[in-house]
């Protein structure tokens, strides 16, 4: 079982949410966080001077997946959030060690 | 003109009274609350609520008698009339007698406050509230009294012949310096980067003042006439000139027209012509447009960042520069044809600038040195700027126990 955390835009959200459903992946929390990538934010421009803005709005996936389906997932939220434009966001994928269903007690790859 | 009531002189007086109150709360309020931070826009709007208060009362008590008393010795007014007694409702008012005297005392109210609410923009986001609270009392009675009088009371510069139509000088010159003084005095802000919270309301705040404007300028005219008419379209069209101005060079400096230039641009052009706007034709407007907006975007742009004070909504940029610039304008463009009160250099009297020069020069010198004062003597007793922490954390929730935004 694998954990997939993708740090995406927030207007992509509603996209990527629908396009998860249609492989059958329900199963989605999701964040609104803050953060920048190697550009270091965006530059605006106030009455003549430049001010960095370094913390950009982010929405961020939490996923949980059987291994079979992994690929699956990272291909859908890829396709899907990307405009190829500087600020797309990343995926992490780490391994989990148990899931538990806390409604029936269930463990492992049934409870996901 | 015969000292005889004018129900329509008078109507459209209560207009524009309404009007230019429409300017403080909420145009300024607004103006200046979207360019604070989050934590901040409460305060920020609080500001110019309490001056508007403060100065209401003080104007019926002693202000009016004061600023527009019969003249002593040129400096101030003589305070008969104090909480208007002895004014009879009917009685007309002597620099405007087609009106009744009330409504010029109450015009003349909405004058003051506004003057003294556009000095917060410069002090928002760490100046202490009961500071504020005492600061504005203080500097309507010792500076803004005074420099009514002297301007249109009847005071020294009046019978010098200076000229400002609805206050270049007395408004705005004054009030920038006023900003320059206390944030002198007051210090930077930790965070000084200029980051808008929420620019629609700038935009809506601008626009209020664009259109209560009609009323502080039109207005000044004191009836509804060919002068209301002309000083009206001179102060759009200075104003669209200076929007558009502002937009040119925003995209000649940085590639992009940003709606903020725009907007700082158009009250820009609204300060410039202000002095002017009852003296000046078409041409002269335009003129003055174009221009205010290249001398303001510098000392934004450059002059402030050279010298490093924390103008933090740029009321010295804005207000000092685009007034001082409007009152020399006028001694240039001055019209005898729209206003026989005034000619201007364009028009064969040179003098005006010199007069125009003093105007500003002795304004600026006393606003400056007088507000160094209060301020210093609030400083020393009760202390001007809050805490650090309380500067970090917002002026909302620490001196209000409030929040603009629970979302």
């Amino acid at each position: 079982m694998k954990e997939i955390t993708a740090i995406i835009r927030p207007d992509k959200l509603e996209v990527v949410k629908e396009a998860l459903q249609e492989i059958q992946c329900n199963g989605i929390t999701v964040t609104e966080v803050k953060g920048r990538g190697r550009q270091l934010g965006i530059t605006e421009s106030y009455r003549g001077r430049d001010y960095k803005v370094d913390l950009l709005p982010k929405t961020r996936l939490e996923i949980i997946v059987n291994d079979e389906d992994l690929e699956n997932v990272i291909d859908t939220i890829v396709k899907t959030a990307q405009t190829g434009d500087i600020g797309d966001g990343k995926i992490f994928v780490s391994a989990v060690e148990e899931v538990v269903r806390i409604r029936t007690g269930e463990r492992g790859e049934k409870a996901v | 003109m015969d000292a005889v009531l004018n129900s329509g002189d008078t109507a459209w007086m209560l207009i524009s009274t309404a009007l230019v109150m429409l300017m403080t709360i909420p145009g300024v309020a607004l103006f200046y609350g979207g360019l604070t931070k989050k934590e901040n826009v409460l305060n920020t709007i609080f500001l110019s609520f309490i001056a508007f208060a403060i100065t209401s009362i003080i104007w019926v008590i002693y202000g009016y008698p004061l600023a527009f008393g019969t003249d002593v010795m040129g400096l101030i007014g003589n305070p008969m009339n104090i909480l208007m007694n002895g004014i009879d409702v009917n009685a007309l008012a002597p620099l405007a007698p087609t009106i009744p005297l009330l409504v010029y005392v109450a015009f003349q109210m909405t004058f003051a406050a506004i003057t003294v609410a556009l000095i917060s923009g410069a002090v928002v986001e760490r100046m202490k509230f009961s500071s504020w609270m005492v600061f504005v009392p203080a500097w309507i009675t010792l500076v803004y009294i005074p420099i009514s009088h002297w301007v249109w009371g009847g005071g020294w510069l009046a019978q010098l012949g200076a000229l400002d139509f609805a206050g270049g000088t007395v408004v705005h010159l004054n009030a920038g310096i006023a900003a320059l003084a206390l944030v002198l005095l007051l210090g930077k802000r930790k965070d000084i980067r200029l980051l808008p919270h929420n620019l629609g309301y700038s935009v809506i705040g601008a626009a209020l003042l664009w259109f209560g404007w009609f009323g502080f300028n039109a207005g000044s005219a004191l009836s509804a006439g060919g002068l209301a008419g002309s000083a009206f379209l001179a102060t759009n069209t200075a104003t669209a000139a200076a929007l558009i101005s502002w937009v040119i060079i925003d995209i000649v400096k940085t590639g992009k027209p940003t709606v903020l230039g725009a907007i700082t641009g158009a009250v820009a052009g609204l300060v410039a012509i202000t002095p002017a706007a009852g003296f000046v034709t078409i041409t002269g407007a335009i003129i003055i447009g174009l221009l205010v907006s290249v001398f303001c975007y510098f000392a934004i742009s450059t002059v402030k960042a050279r010298f490093g004070y924390d103008d933090a909504l740029d009321v010295f940029g804005v207000h000092a520069v685009g007034g001082a610039w409007g009152a020399l304008a006028t001694g240039i463009f001055a019209a005898p044809f729209i206003n026989s009160l005034g000619t201007g250099a364009l028009y064969g009297n040179p003098g005006q600038i010199l007069t125009q020069i003093i105007a500003i020069l002795s304004v600026a010198a006393y606003t400056f040195i007088m507000t160094i004062i209060i301020a210093k003597v609030i400083d020393m007793t009760m202390g001007l700027r809050v805490e650090d922490k309380e500067e970090i954390e917002g002026l909302d929730t620490h001196l209000h126990e409030e929040s603009g935004y629970r979302i």
